[in-house]
């Protein structure tokens, strides 16, 4: 059974000066499934994020990544192993185009990122790679756009690609979805949906009907702590989580 | 998904000639602006005092390289002067007292830069912002410092008379137009390599760094290597501009590795335009200019240069280059 948590947390806590972002966290995320973690404004969702991706290093705790302990890891080591996030606000690189973008993720395993001496021209047989994944997206139109010039919905699509690009075998989105229309939402989930189909992902999302929707397991975290655990039916009839999130007006739609 | 393919379809953009614009677009531009660049240049010396030339071209080479750092890579260097000035006397000592040929003098001055450049960026490279210009601008004060103390430099002095010597063994460099053509060479060399390695796939890590390094990082680029390879690179160009310099005057002073150059390139980059390739290039064009009309009046010239800075700041924010080119439709 434990063969098929591929991350773990074990006692993560954050403090910072003084304050306890993150307490004790005990997080099993089993490897295929699409794991959400919800929880009110402040509840310390990103700053797991963080800590999961070595964005920050925890106060105490341990991180075990397939089993291997990650916790003193870097995080540009953590990527290359295959645990790639996406970021709360929008992380795009502006002023390159929506297929530099893409590109810029592709381009690591042809292994010339150091070569200075080379032509660009050299990473054009990434384009249509990097073109395929912008379609995933929707963003075809926009593909030599700078990044810069998207609406924030658009944006965030671009991130996905980009962090699809790496073909991750653990994608963790922080609120993935926050910003985009209508018309996206429903898209961009079933996008989200698709690529779990071969990988693991976590994510943070307000968005309680997609969240419904999508997840095999739901942890739900309140100033710092997990609350609840479990499928969605499981959670949402939890008379806590009722009180902390759900009685916030979190019933369905963008919270 | 279909019907969110659709809805995206009608919010496709508007203008057709953006959505056009290829990855390469520019390209042809830049070509042509440095073709009519190289032609003005080749026949300037013919028009103005070569001398005069040829310290813009030093400038010029100088300042793009400090761009490469600050406009590719967003790193700001206060401390610049240092390889520049280290440079010109390595290559000035090596020609002058070892006899070295100035081809391997300005390739020691090369080599000088690369070496105090990566010393600066191990040390500097983690920290951030004003703390990385800090730290660079106390490590050039340091080199000031030996450049003061140490008996190869010539204290106050500097080194003084340096020969220029047979490029290769075929230019003789003591003929002023030899001289000039092989510092417009020098110079296209260093233009040449800035330009392939700003459109390189390291160019195109490092403006992933430079636009957000958060997420570089995450796409798993260990971010502060490629920030030392630029960073070295940079110093490497300084001080091939600062090595010629030494050639082209014959001397290496103080005022080379003084802080006051450091501001000066900082001040060259800003005023044409960081971030753009022809930028810098005006932007010495113009300081080196100016300080040799004010020189000939009573006027202080650092008051004047500051106060022209000042307003070029505050009237174009992107610089010279920077501003035109935004006001360029389609350009970026
Ligand atoms: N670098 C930091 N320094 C100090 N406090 C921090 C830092 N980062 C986060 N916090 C605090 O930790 C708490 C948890 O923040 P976090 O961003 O993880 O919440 P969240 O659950 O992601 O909230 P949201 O839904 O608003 O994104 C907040 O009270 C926040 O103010
Ligand atoms: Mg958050």
């Amino acid at each position: 059974m434990t063969d098929d948590i591929i991350l773990e947390a074990r006692g993560l806590t954050k403090e910072f000066k003084g304050f306890v972002a993150v307490k004790e966290v005990n997080l099993q995320v089993r490897r295929g499934t699409i794991h959400a973690l919800i929880g009110p404004n402040g509840a310390g969702k990103s700053t797991v994020f963080n800590l999961l991706t070595k964005f920050l290093t925890p106060t105490r705790g341990q991180i075990l990544y397939k089993g291997k302990d990650i916790t003193r890891a870097k995080p540009a080591d953590i990527a290359l192993m295959g645990l790639v996030r996406s970021f709360q606000i929008s992380a795009v690189f502006p002023h390159l185009s929506v297929l530099e973008n893409v590109r810029v993720a592709l381009q690591r395993p042809l292994g010339t990122s150091f070569h200075f001496w080379k032509s660009e021209s050299t990473l054009h047989e990434l384009h249509q790679r990097a073109l395929e994944l912008i379609e995933d997206v929707n963003l075809t139109p926009w593909a030599y756009h700078l990044a810069a010039e998207l609406p924030y919905g658009r944006k965030r699509a671009l991130e996905i690609a980009t962090t699809l690009a790496l073909d991750p075998e653990v994608m963790l989105l922080d609120e993935p979805l926050a910003g985009m229309g209508h018309e996206d939402i429903e898209g961009t989930a079933a996008l989200i949906k698709r690529v779990a189909a071969s990988r693991t992902v976590l994510m943070v999302e307000h968005n309680l009907s997609v969240v419904a929707h999508l997840s095999d397991t739901i942890t739900v975290l309140r100033r710092g702590e997990i609350l609840a655990e479990g499928p969605y039916d499981v959670v949402s009839r939890n008379a806590q989580v009722m009180e902390a999130y759900m009685g916030t007006g979190g019933g369905a739609g963008h919270a | 998904m279909t019907a969110a393919s659709q809805t995206t379809n009608q919010a496709a953009p508007k203008t057709a000639t953006v959505a056009l614009r290829g990855p390469d677009a520019g390209t042809a531009r830049t070509a042509l602006l440095f073709a009519v660049g190289l032609a003005v240049a080749g026949a300037a010396p013919f028009a103005l005092y070569p001398v005069f030339v040829m310290k813009v071209l030093c400038f010029a080479l100088f300042a793009c390289a400090f761009n490469l750092l600050i406009g590719f890579a967003g790193l700001l260097s206060f401390g610049h002067a240092a390889f520049f000035g280290g440079a010109a006397y390595v290559t000035a000592h090596s020609v002058k007292v070892w006899g070295l040929p100035p081809e391997a003098g300005l390739l020691l001055g090369v080599l000088a830069g690369a070496f105090l450049g990566l010393i600066f960026g191990v040390i500097a490279i983690r920290r951030q912002g004003i703390y990385f210009a800090m730290i660079t601008l106390a490590l050039s004060q340091m080199v000031f410092f030996m450049a003061l103390q140490m008996k190869f430099t010539g204290g106050e002095d500097g080194i003084q008379g340096v020969p220029r010597g047979v490029l290769f063994g075929i230019f003789d460099l003591t003929q002023p137009l030899t001289m000039y053509y092989a510092v417009l060479a020098i110079f296209v060399v260093g233009f040449a390599l800035i330009w392939r390695t700003v459109h390189s796939p390291f160019g195109q890590v490092l403006k992933a760094i430079r636009e957000n390094e958060p997420r570089a990082i995450s796409l798993g680029y260990r971010t502060d290597r490629y920030k030392l390879v630029a960073f070295v690179l940079s110093a490497s160009l300084a001080g091939l501009a600062g090595g010629t310099k030494a050639l082209v005057f014959q001397l290496a002073s103080l005022t080379d590795v003084q802080w006051q150059m450091s501001g000066e390139v900082v001040l060259m980059t800003l005023l044409g335009g960081m971030g753009t390739l022809f930028g810098p290039v005006v932007g010495a064009g113009l300081v080196v200019t100016l300080e040799s009309y004010l020189a000939a009046t009573s006027l202080p010239v650092p008051v004047v240069i500051g106060a022209i800075f000042v307003v070029c700041v505050l009237l174009f924010r992107r610089g010279i280059v920077g501003e035109i080119l935004a006001r360029l439709p389609g350009a970026r």
